[in-house]
């Protein structure tokens, strides 16, 4: 991938204020470079992300949405990844009825030491989103 | 909508201004709608910056406020604590992360940095203009707090702690308390030995009624949050009576078939599969050694206070607060680094337990010693491996074990190949003395390390010594010492459990080393001593008293102030399809009847603002304080703009 500047996606994160935003914050820490249109907003939990914000996210001009799950780590119970599963997939759905790829939205757990695979995360999903661009 | 809002953009001391061009990100917000104020600082979080932020907050009477710095972890409290100081509802205060996810993600691509800097501040500003003033929530927090580690970080602050009035779970994974200083027969600088250090600190909290200690003791699951962490413990068996004949046990050992290496004298000697390290260790009640006891029942023959009947027991306790004091391991040299493996090498922490072992000379393997080679820096400021740090104890701890030998043994003579002698602050006197007692000091750089080799039957040592103008000189040792220094844990199972971050050095990470020096990302859960990084024991003991006083001021109220990020209901909207009471983990909610109409209701004080009812309300009539929908989705529209 060689791209640069506005050429690069747009990629919005919904990431959890207790789990993944350490693991965010410990990626530049760690000076672990990812690409720069990567746009966070925090969360409480990533279970209470609403379908409308993503689907306003992509009507806005987003590429692709991310969810940075909590997985077994959410300090508000063990439904947490279950229940965002069931919002992305419900989410996914509406997308296709609106003509968007429901690959463009993604989950993953992202731990509070998951910076690695954070970054990792965000350059695969800025690949994916390339090559659904230029095809 | 808020008008006068205040930007203020923070430097960080080039931290940020270094990759991201802050006049620009000021000019790209000073004329926004609703910017009353903007400004860069070069230290948003100094005194008189702070200061300057309240004073305007309430001079200007701003009604929002919006800090562009580094991670609101770290300086979150701050700002939002300057707009209350101010005049200004904390809730109308948002911060913007400059640092950790632009100026340090990004320092690759400054143009990319400082684009993306405006839009999150851009984003910030849109957030605060439809923020609304909250109050906080209050909750009950238990008064109690988990230590992890019976070493001598764990033991100072369960007694700080416990003379505080908390009561206190003392959790050591090992049979035996003390740590790693109980392996420790003499202390640089003290008159007493690890093992009296030990023995003292036991007996204060072994008496204190308010702590509470287990041994053998792991914890293996956490749940719950601040204020009420709901941990499991593992209570492995001692498989020996807690009222027990000495005598008998004494017997049992010696008639203990089984021997293996003893990993308390770091392998120089062996032990049995019933075991106590030394006569004053405690708790003074032997253990037997489950994985490598055979269950000959030679043991049971002459003592009746052996009982395998004992089980594994799993306890559950509520704490308020956690401090994990877990310590280090020492690093364990590879095969033929600097002759390891080739005979008479040994490491420093070795080369104590053996002085403690010889009386009037020094002998290793049989043979006396006399010429000994102190190689410095092994496993630590790596060149080539992952140690790049200085484990700060062993210069000190080596010239101190230096002075020992020649104090102790006649005719010892000492050459310390170094990388540059790091005894700090006061513990120069050591060097000083060292150097008066014709110890000889050798110093390479850290791409040139000296040289270990078996040359006719000797040990010699050789370096290019840079004192010296690079003259080659070759030393012929009876004992060469390597100065290991700290490694992180390698069994690090209870950091995984607690999900405590790690730093590049993979020792558990603080917020910030200078700032909160104490506290983990997770809410509740301090660290001290070891387990942070490399320590002498003075600094282990004042972290230990740093972690006690934040893990009290979390739990001595009884109290916590939580943030009043609760759900709540549009009346008018709701038609109660009951989707999310079946969502909310808590029972939160429940159907009331209003004005004939069937309603969700929020339980404030049972809401603990998770928001998994948000998404599943399909006539979207819940919001989220702090996450509603004009909020959030005016930061996506911003963060969306080309």
């Amino acid at each position: 991938m060689n791209l640069s500047g506005n050429d690069l996606p747009k990629i919005l994160v919904f990431s959890t204020e207790k789990i993944s935003d350490p693991a965010i914050d410990m990626a530049g820490l760690l000076k672990l470079h990812y690409p720069p249109r990567v746009y966070t907003i925090p969360i409480p939990c990533s279970s209470a992300v609403k379908p409308r914000w993503i689907l306003k996210a992509f009507e806005q001009g987003f590429d692709g949405v991310f969810i940075a799950a909590d997985g077994t780590d959410c300090p508000y119970g063990e439904s947490c990844t279950e229940k965002t599963g069931v919002v992305v997939q419900r989410t996914q759905e509406m997308l296709k009825e609106k003509g968007i790829e429901p690959a463009k939205l993604r989950m993953a757990a992202i731990c509070s030491v998951c910076s690695e695979a954070f970054v990792k995360q965000m350059k695969n999903f800025t690949e994916y989103l390339v090559t659904q661009k230029t095809n | 909508m808020k008008t006068k809002i205040g930007v203020y953009i923070c430097h960080c001391g080039g931290n940020i201004s270094d990759y991201v061009d802050v006049k620009k990100v000021r000019e790209a917000v000073k004329d926004i709608e609703g910017v009353e104020i903007s400004l860069d600082t070069m230290f948003a979080c100094a005194d008189s910056s702070q200061k300057q932020i309240s004073d305007d907050v309430a001079e200007k009477g701003l009604d929002g406020l919006v800090v562009a710095s580094c991670s609101p972890k770290l300086h979150y409290p701050t700002f939002s604590a300057c707009a209350e100081r101010g005049g200004l509802n904390k809730y109308n205060y948002v911060h913007a992360n400059i640092r950790e996810q632009v100026s340090w993600a990004h320092s690759d691509n400054k143009e990319a940095a400082t684009e993306k800097a405006i839009k999150i501040v851009k984003a910030a500003i849109a957030r605060v203009k439809e923020s609304a003033a909250l109050e906080p929530i209050e909750i009950k927090a238990q008064k109690s707090i988990a230590v992890l580690g019976a070493g001598v970080a764990g033991m100072r602050a369960a007694k700080e702690l416990a003379d505080l009035g908390i009561q206190v779970y003392l959790i050591e994974r090992e049979h035996f308390t003390g740590g790693r200083v109980s392996q420790l027969d003499y202390l640089c600088g003290a008159d007493i030995t690890g093992k009296e250090l030990v023995t003292h600190l036991y007996e204060k909290i072994h008496e204190h009624p308010n702590v509470t200690l287990f041994t053998g003791a792991e914890v293996i699951e956490k749940g719950g949050s601040i204020g009420n962490f709901k941990i499991k413990v593992k209570i492995t068996p001692r498989f020996i009576k807690k009222e027990c004949n000495p005598e008998e046990l004494k017997k049992a050992i010696e008639v203990c078939p089984v021997e293996v290496e003893d990993d308390f004298n770091f392998n120089i000697t062996k032990r049995k599969a019933i075991y106590k390290n030394y006569d004053s260790e405690y708790p003074q009640i032997p253990t037997i050694d489950n994985k490598n006891c055979t269950r000959c029942g030679e043991c049971e023959k002459v003592c009746s206070s052996i009982d395998f009947s004992q089980k594994e027991e799993i306890l559950d306790l509520t704490v308020g607060s956690i401090l994990a004091a877990t310590g280090f391991d020492p690093y364990q040299p590879k095969d033929g680094e600097f002759g390891w493996g080739i005979g008479n090498v040994v490491t420093l922490p070795q080369f104590r337990r053996i002085i403690n072992m010889c009386d009037d000379k020094l002998i290793y393997k049989g043979k006396e010693i006399k010429d000994i080679a102190y190689i410095y820096c092994v496993g630590s400021r790596q060149v080539d491996g992952d140690n790049k740090y200085c484990s700060r104890y062993c210069c000190t701890a080596t010239l101190y074990t230096s002075i020992l030998t020649h104090k102790k043994y006649k005719g010892i003579n000492s050459y310390h190949f170094n990388r540059g002698i790091r005894t700090y602050g006061k513990q120069e006197v050591i060097y000083d003395e060292a150097s008066r007692l014709g110890d000889i000091f050798l110093q390479s750089y850290e791409y040139d390390p000296p040289v270990v080799e078996k040359v006719n039957g000797k040990t010699n040592v050789k370096i290019e010594d840079i004192l010296t103008g690079g003259r080659e000189i070759e030393v012929d040792a009876d004992l060469v010492v390597l100065v290991t220094g700290m490694e992180p844990r390698n069994d690090c199972t209870i950091g995984d459990v607690l999900k405590i971050p790690k730093g590049r050095d993979r020792f558990y990470n603080e917020i910030h080393m200078k700032l909160r020096p104490v506290e983990t990302v997770i809410d509740g859960i301090t660290i001290a001593g070891a387990c942070q990084g490399p320590k002498n024991i003075m600094e282990s003991m004042n972290s230990a008293l740093s972690a006690a006083a934040k893990s009290y001021s979390i739990v001595n109220k009884g109290e916590l102030a939580l943030e009043p990020i609760i759900a709540k209901v549009d009346k008018k909207t709701c038609i109660w399809c009951g989707k999310c009471a079946e969502a909310c983990p808590y029972d939160a909610i429940e159907m009331i009847k209003e004005n004939g109409k069937e309603i969700a209701e929020i339980n404030a004080s049972v809401c603990k603002g998770c928001g998994m009812c948000l998404p599943v309300c399909e006539s979207n009539s819940i919001d989220m304080d702090g996450f509603t929908d004009v909020e959030i989705e005016s930061m996506i529209s911003v963060l969306a703009e080309s």
